[in-house]
C-alpha cells in the first residue's frame, strides 16, 4: 500500500492493518435458546498508517466511527485482533514490556473529570508515571519535578497539594497533560482532549498543546470529531468511516480539496464563508451498525455517487486522482466520476449530513 | 447527628463490657454461681438490675454478654468485608469466566436457606476436631467463623458493582497508561474509591452479626451456658415473661441498642461518604 508519508522523517509510530473486534453476543445460554449467532463488533477493521517524528495525525469521524479504539489499541490499552502497530520501529508488546521504552508514550483522556483519581491529591497524580517507571527515586526531586510541570502547563506549583475537584474543566486537562508530560514522553495519543472543554478553554488547551510540541519535539495522535480543532493542529489527516480510514491527507490539501465524498460531506457541515461557492453533496441516512457493516464500501449506503461496484467491491486506500498526496478510498474518485466535466447546476445549498 | 448518636451507643456499651470485671469487683458478687436463695431479686445495692432466674446477677451478666455480642459482631463483620471486597475486586477485575464462577457461588449462597444451615453448622461437634469443647471462646470462635462464611456474599457483591463502576473509569486506563501495574490500579486506585459504600454496609454488617449471634444463642445453639449472652438470656426468660419480666427486658434492650446505634452510624456514614 502507497504511504503518504514523508520519506525524510522517520515514523514514530507506525500501524498496518489494525483491527479490533468486540464481541457483543448475548450470554451464552440466551444466546443458545434464541438461536442467534455470535455478534462482532467490527470497531476497527483494517487501518494502516504511520506518524513522522515530531508532526501531528489526526483521525476524525463521526461518534463510534473507531477513532477512539485506534487510541486505545495504539497505547496497549487494547490487543489487536489483527495487524501491528510499531512504536519507533519495535512491535508495540516488546516496547510495553520495557519501562524505558513505554514510557515514551502517554495518553490525555476525553474527559477531564474522569481521567483524574477523584481522591489523589494533584502531586501524586502527576507523580504517578515517575513513580511507577521509577524514574526518579528521590522524594525531593519528584516534588521539585511535579512543581516544574505545574508550571509548565500553566498551574501554579502550590496546585499540587488539592484536589481534582478543586479545579475546572480546562486546569484538570492540564493537569491530565502535565501527568502524560512528566515521564518526558515523545508521543503523545490524545483522544479528544477539548471536546469536553468550552470553546474559549478549548483554543488555550490546543495553544498548550501546540506549544509544547514545539518545544519538547512531541509526536501527536490526535483524535478529534471537531474539524476546526483539527485544522488548527494537524499535519496530516485522517477521516475515518465504520472503522476504516476513507482519506488521509495533507491537513490543508483536505481541507481545501477533500476528495472521498465523505469528507466532502464532513466540510459541508462546518458553517464557513470560504465554502459557500462550492457544489454540494448532500447525504442523508445514519450510519451503517459495525455490527452488520454493508457490503462494498461501507459509506455506499449513504453515498450520491455509489454504483453497482460500490455496493460489492471494498475499495483500498489509494492516491486519488489529481491530488496524488491524498490517499483516498473511493471507487468513484479512481474512476474520476468525483469530478464532473462541466459544472453542474447549483444544487441545492446544505447538506443533511449528521453533524459530527 | 446521627453517626454521633450512633456512635455513642456502641462507646457506652463497649465501655460497659470492657469495664466488666471491675464493676464484678465493685459489686462483690460472682455472675457465673447460682444463688437459689436470691431468685427474681428486685433491684438493690447488691444487684443494681435484680437477679435472674438462677439468682445471679443481672447488670453483670448483660456486660458480659455484651462481650460476646460486640466481639462476634466486629469480627464477623470485618471478617466478611474483607473476605468479601477481595472476592468482589476480583470478580469485578478478572471478568470472563472467574467473575461468573464467583458471582454464581455468591447467588448459591444467598438462595440457600441459611438459618436451618446455621443450625446444623452450628450443631457441629467441635470436640472432635480436637478443639477445646464447651468453652466461651471456642463457642465465639465457631460462630464467627460461621457467620463469615454466610456473610462474605453481601459484601462481594456491593464491591464488584462499584468495583466495576470505577474500573470503567478514565482514571484507571490513564494509570495503566501511566505504568501502573494491576495490583498498583486495584489496591491504590479502586480500592479507595469503593471503602464509602463498604464502610457502610460493614457498619450494617456488625448490627446483623449480632442479630444473628443472638439467634443462634437464643436457639440453645451458639454461645452455651453459664456463660452469659444475651441471645442465651434471652431464651431462658421466655417462659418467665410475665411472672418476671424483666429477666427478658435487659437483654432484649441491649440488643436494640447495639442495632440501632451501628444502623445510626451506617446511615450517619451514608450521608457523609460520597
Amino acid at each position: 500500500m502507497p504511504d503518504a508519508t514523508p520519506r525524510q522523517a522517520e515514523p514514530m509510530l507506525e500501524v498496518q492493518d489494525l483491527a479490533r473486534y468486540f464481541d457483543v453476543s448475548r450470554p451464552w445460554l440466551q444466546r443458545v435458546l434464541a438461536g442467534e449467532k455470535r455478534r462482532v463488533l467490527r470497531a476497527v477493521d483494517g487501518v494502516s498508517f504511520s506518524i513522522p517524528k515530531g508532526t501531528t495525525l489526526s483521525l476524525v469521524g463521526e461518534s463510534g466511527c473507531g477513532k477512539s479504539t485506534v487510541a486505545r489499541l495504539v497505547v496497549g490499552l487494547y490487543r489487536p485482533t489483527r495487524g501491528r502497530v510499531l512504536f519507533d520501529g519495535q512491535d508495540l508488546e516488546q516496547a510495553r514490556a520495557d519501562a524505558a521504552q513505554r514510557r515514551r508514550m502517554q495518553m490525555i483522556f476525553q474527559d477531564p473529570y474522569a481521567s483524574l483519581n477523584p481522591r489523589w491529591r494533584i502531586r501524586d497524580i502527576i507523580a504517578e508515571p515517575i513513580r511507577a517507571f521509577g524514574l526518579t527515586p528521590d522524594k525531593a526531586a519528584q516534588t521539585l519535578k511535579v512543581q516544574e510541570l505545574l508550571t509548565q502547563v500553566g498551574l501554579s506549583p502550590q496546585d499540587g497539594e488539592k484536589y481534582p475537584h478543586e479545579f475546572s474543566g480546562g486546569q484538570r486537562q492540564r493537569i491530565s497533560i502535565a501527568r502524560a508530560l512528566s515521564s518526558n514522553p515523545e508521543f503523545l495519543v490524545c483522544d479528544e482532549p477539548t471536546s469536553a472543554l468550552d470553546v474559549s478553554v478549548q483554543a488555550q488547551i490546543l495553544n498548550l498543546m501546540k506549544d509544547l510540541q514545539q518545544r519538547l519535539g512531541l509526536t501527536y495522535l490526535f483524535i478529534s470529531h471537531n474539524l476546526a480543532v483539527v485544522r488548527q493542529i494537524s499535519d496530516r489527516v485522517g477521516v475515518m468511516y465504520l472503522g476504516r480510514l476513507v482519506e488521509l491527507a495533507p491537513a490543508e490539501t483536505l481541507f481545501t480539496t477533500p476528495r472521498h465524498p465523505y469528507t466532502r460531506a464532513l466540510m459541508e457541515a462546518i458553517p464557513d464563508l470560504e465554502m459557500s461557492g462550492r457544489q454540494r453533496i448532500p447525504v442523508g441516512g445514519e450510519v451503517p451498525s459495525p455490527i452488520n457493516p454493508p457490503p462494498g464500501c461501507p459509506f455506499h449506503p449513504r453515498c450520491p455517487l455509489a454504483n453497482a461496484r460500490c455496493r460489492a467491491e471494498v475499495p483500498v486506500l489509494i492516491p486519488a486522482r489529481s491530488t496524488p498526496e491524498a490517499l483516498v478510498a473511493c471507487h468513484a474518485v479512481e474512476e474520476g466520476r468525483d469530478q464532473p466535466e462541466a459544472p453542474l447546476p447549483a444544487q441545492r445549498i446544505g447538506t443533511t449530513a449528521t453533524a459530527l | 447527628m446521627r453517626l454521633w448518636l450512633g456512635l455513642g451507643l456502641l462507646g457506652l456499651l463497649a465501655l460497659g463490657a470492657v469495664a466488666a470485671p471491675w464493676v464484678q469487683q465493685a459489686l462483690g458478687v460472682d455472675p457465673f454461681t447460682p444463688d437459689l436463695f436470691l431468685r427474681f431479686g428486685p433491684p438493690s445495692a447488691e444487684h443494681p438490675l435484680g437477679t435472674d432466674e438462677l439468682g445471679r446477677d443481672m447488670l453483670l451478666r448483660l456486660l458480659h454478654g455484651a462481650r460476646v455480642s460486640l466481639v462476634v459482631g466486629v469480627a464477623v463483620a470485618l471478617g466478611a468485608t474483607l473476605l468479601g471486597t477481595a472476592i468482589g475486586l476480583a470478580a469485578a477485575w478478572a471478568g470472563g469466566w472467574l467473575d461468573a464462577v464467583l458471582m454464581r457461588i455468591a447467588d448459591g449462597m444467598l438462595a440457600l436457606p441459611a438459618l436451618p444451615l446455621l443450625v446444623v453448622l452450628a450443631a457441629v461437634d467441635t470436640g472432635r476436631f480436637g478443639l477445646p469443647r464447651g468453652e466461651a471462646a471456642a463457642d465465639i470462635a465457631r460462630i464467627v467463623v460461621i457467620l463469615t462464611l454466610f456473610g462474605w456474599v453481601g459484601g462481594a457483591r456491593l464491591a464488584r458493582a462499584a468495583a466495576l463502576t470505577q474500573l470503567a473509569q478514565d482514571y484507571v486506563a490513564a494509570a495503566r497508561v501511566a505504568g501502573a501495574g494491576e495490583v498498583r490500579v486495584l489496591l491504590r486506585h479502586v480500592l479507595p474509591n469503593i471503602l464509602g459504600p463498604i464502610t457502610v454496609a460493614t457498619a450494617l454488617a456488625v448490627a446483623g452479626a449480632i442479630l444473628a449471634e443472638s439467634t443462634l444463642s437464643f436457639l440453645g445453639l451458639g454461645i452455651q451456658p453459664p456463660a452469659p449472652s444475651w441471645g442465651n438470656m434471652l431464651a431462658n426468660a421466655q417462659e418467665l415473661v410475665f411472672s418476671a419480666p424483666w429477666v427478658a427486658f435487659w437483654p432484649g434492650l441491649m440488643i436494640l441498642l447495639a442495632v440501632a446505634g451501628c444502623t445510626l452510624v451506617a446511615d450517619g456514614l451514608r450521608q457523609r461518604v460520597p
